[in-house]
């Protein structure tokens, strides 16, 4: 284990995180309210310098129904960390990380697009995959993967 | 939609009619003939199937030798609309625009097996086969298809327009 994650586990602490370390990689679990300075410390005290990605997984019969999953990286460090963090069915909101790293806003896109996750202030979350006028979101467990949505007429 | 070409039935004057039959007749094997012989194919590439459009375009198997060689990256030149790879709800208007930009005559064929049928992408994103927008000629199925394959579907392509009645002038004309 890297020698920045020690330090890192003794600032996160219960019972606002929990922390854990799967397959050699640190996991913090954490509430919505909490995410945006604890990447602003992750970024600012513990060098984790480059954002890699956002996703959310989609537990359909429990609740919370959605979990946001963010990955850092750290080029000093040479380490990974694990973000996760509950949103519900009703407000799938969380805050938006453009202001910290710039590389979010086309992310946070991508996730709006797939799961309908909401990210407040990022100024700009138009369909990025998808298309204008695409009702729904696909990689939603109750989205029927096959429902298309053509965009040209079909034939006969 | 796509429009097909009607043609206009021109009648003789007199009652010579099995004679101008064979005129016409032997006009169509000879347009055909010529036609077949000169496709310009427009490649319309967006997946992996690329790879396997450029070894059957070079040396090795050439389809050159069929007159099917000079990829035009213009719609407006092109007869042959070669759909190779997957093509997506989004790409779809794209397409049905190069389609109806191509001037008649014109053919398609659908190159690889999501072109066909969506292939293994049974979901919300892909076109679960291009003859649903637009009328394709000859399907290569094939996950790329083997080059010989689509040297088949060249030269069944090939026969077909050799089969075909070459009408010189159509009701668009």
């Amino acid at each position: 284990m890297a020698a920045v994650l020690g330090p890192l586990q003794l600032r996160l602490t219960a019972p606002d995180y929990e922390v854990t370390l799967e397959r050699g990689m640190l996991v913090v679990r954490l509430q919505p309210s909490k995410l945006l300075e604890t990447v602003r410390l992750l970024k600012s005290e513990f060098h984790f310098d480059l954002f890699l990605d956002v996703t959310a997984i989609d537990w359909l019969p429990k609740a919370p129904r959605f979990e946001v999953v963010y990955h850092f990286y750290s080029t000093s460090h040479f380490v990974r960390v694990r973000l996760k963090t509950p949103v519900t069915e009703a407000d799938p909101t969380v805050d938006s990380l453009v202001s910290l790293y710039g590389s979010a806003g086309f992310m946070e896109r991508e996730c709006h697009d797939m799961y309908g996750i909401g990210f407040r202030g990022n100024p700009d979350l138009r369909p990025i995959l998808l298309y204008e006028g695409f009702v729904g979101h696909p990689l939603r467990k109750d989205y029927d993967k096959l429902a298309e949505q053509p965009l040209v007429p079909y034939r006969k | 939609m796509a429009r097909t070409p009607t043609t206009i039935p021109i009648q003789p004057a007199s009652g010579k009619s099995a004679a101008f039959e064979y005129l016409t007749t032997k006009k169509d094997e000879l347009v055909g003939w010529a036609r077949k012989f000169s496709l310009f194919p427009y490649p319309f590439v967006t997946a992996c199937c690329a790879m396997e459009f450029m070894a059957v375009s070079s040396s090795p198997y050439d389809t050159d030798r069929f007159g099917a060689a000079l990829p035009r990256f213009s719609p407006r030149q092109a007869d042959l609309l070669m759909v190779v790879g997957t093509v997506t709800h989004k790409q779809a208007p794209v397409l049905y625009k190069v389609y109806e930009q191509m001037c008649e005559p014109k053919w398609v064929m659908a190159f690889g097996v999501c072109a066909t049928s969506g292939g293994f992408y049974q979901n919300y994103a892909a076109v679960q086969g291009i003859d649903k927008i637009i009328p394709v000629d000859v399907y290569v199925p094939g996950c790329p298809p083997r080059p010989e394959m689509v040297i088949d579907g060249i030269m069944q392509l090939q026969d077909k327009i050799a089969r075909q009645r070459h009408p010189i002038m159509t009701r668009d004309f």
